[in-house]
């Protein structure tokens, strides 16, 4: 379990420091990268973009590896089906992201930054999540 | 560095910041075999997501990510970004908690691993959030609805 779990405490530490030192705990940057038909902010771009290349060298390795380092198998997402619920539920997120300029990783990274905005976002955010699982049962 | 044309973006910071969160994310990978979908983690943690994840390690971390706040806000001096009204707030948060959970993931599942991977449902989930969202903000400003101060 410790083995297991300090990896994951180090993946959460990198993350909560990747989205603080790219601004993306800062409502204004990611509202400002979403306004592209005003003063565009493309600061975001930048984050996601480097992200998305680091981790695409990391998925070149995963087949090499016939299991994870500090576990015993991998548990990763095979679907390809394109559902509306997919759609649907991007979009609503979407809406919800241009709002306030939060989405959750950074929600819950800034309840060390802005503690009260964060929690309430955080708390609607749960409960959102336990909405849908009320209205639909296990997802 | 400033970006030409662009004088208040941050294109090292958000180039460093990402590579991070790319390297958090192939650590969950390479290191524990999975996804590090914050959405996704949150529900587990809330006892709300039906992952094989255990509950111990979605808390582990989900109270990663504001460790690594402090540890930037340590180094580069602590920044006071402005948030929204707690009402609005509490709209985003709703919205944001039951997207992710009926479209399977946020920013980080679909669009930081599962963009990675070519994966035909986050390209089309990344696409659609980047959509409403650039949409949302258009419409807002439009009404010249202020959100942050």
């Amino acid at each position: 379990m410790i083995q297991r779990n300090l990896p994951i405490l180090a993946s959460g530490v990198l993350f909560g420091a990747g989205l603080t030192l790219g601004g993306m705990t800062d409502p204004a940057r990611v509202r400002g990268f979403l306004d592209l038909f005003g003063d565009w902010d493309p600061t975001l771009a930048f984050v996601m973009g480097g992200a998305v290349i680091v981790m695409a060298i990391a998925w070149r390795f995963q087949p090499k590896l016939t299991r994870p380092i500090f576990a015993d198998a991998f548990s990763l997402p095979s679907r390809t089906d394109l559902t509306p619920r997919l759609i649907g539920g991007s979009a609503l997120f979407g809406i919800g992201w241009g709002v306030a300029g939060l989405c959750p990783g950074p929600g819950i990274a800034a309840l060390v930054i802005e503690p009260l905005s964060a929690a309430i976002f955080v708390a609607a955010m749960l409960a959102g999540m336990f909405l849908v699982r009320l209205t639909e049962g296990a997802s | 560095m400033t970006l030409p044309g662009f004088p208040d973006a941050a294109p090292l910071a958000g180039l460093g910041g990402g590579v991070l969160i790319g390297l958090a994310a192939a650590l969950m990978l390479l290191g524990v075999g999975r996804i590090a979908g914050v959405s996704g983690i949150a529900a587990q943690a809330a006892g709300i997501s039906d992952s094989s994840l255990p509950k111990s390690s979605a808390w582990m971390f989900l109270v990663g990510l504001p460790i690594g706040a402090v540890l930037v806000m340590l180094l580069l001096g602590r920044s006071e970004p402005s948030f929204a009204s707690p009402v609005i707030l509490a709209i985003a948060g709703v919205l944001v908690g039951a997207g992710t959970r009926i479209g399977s993931g946020c920013t980080s599942g679909h669009g930081v691993c599962g963009m990675s991977r070519l994966s035909p449902r986050s390209l089309i989930a990344t696409a659609t959030f980047m959509l409403t969202g650039i949409g949302t903000v258009a419409a807002m400003n439009a009404f010249g609805f202020e959100v942050l101060p």
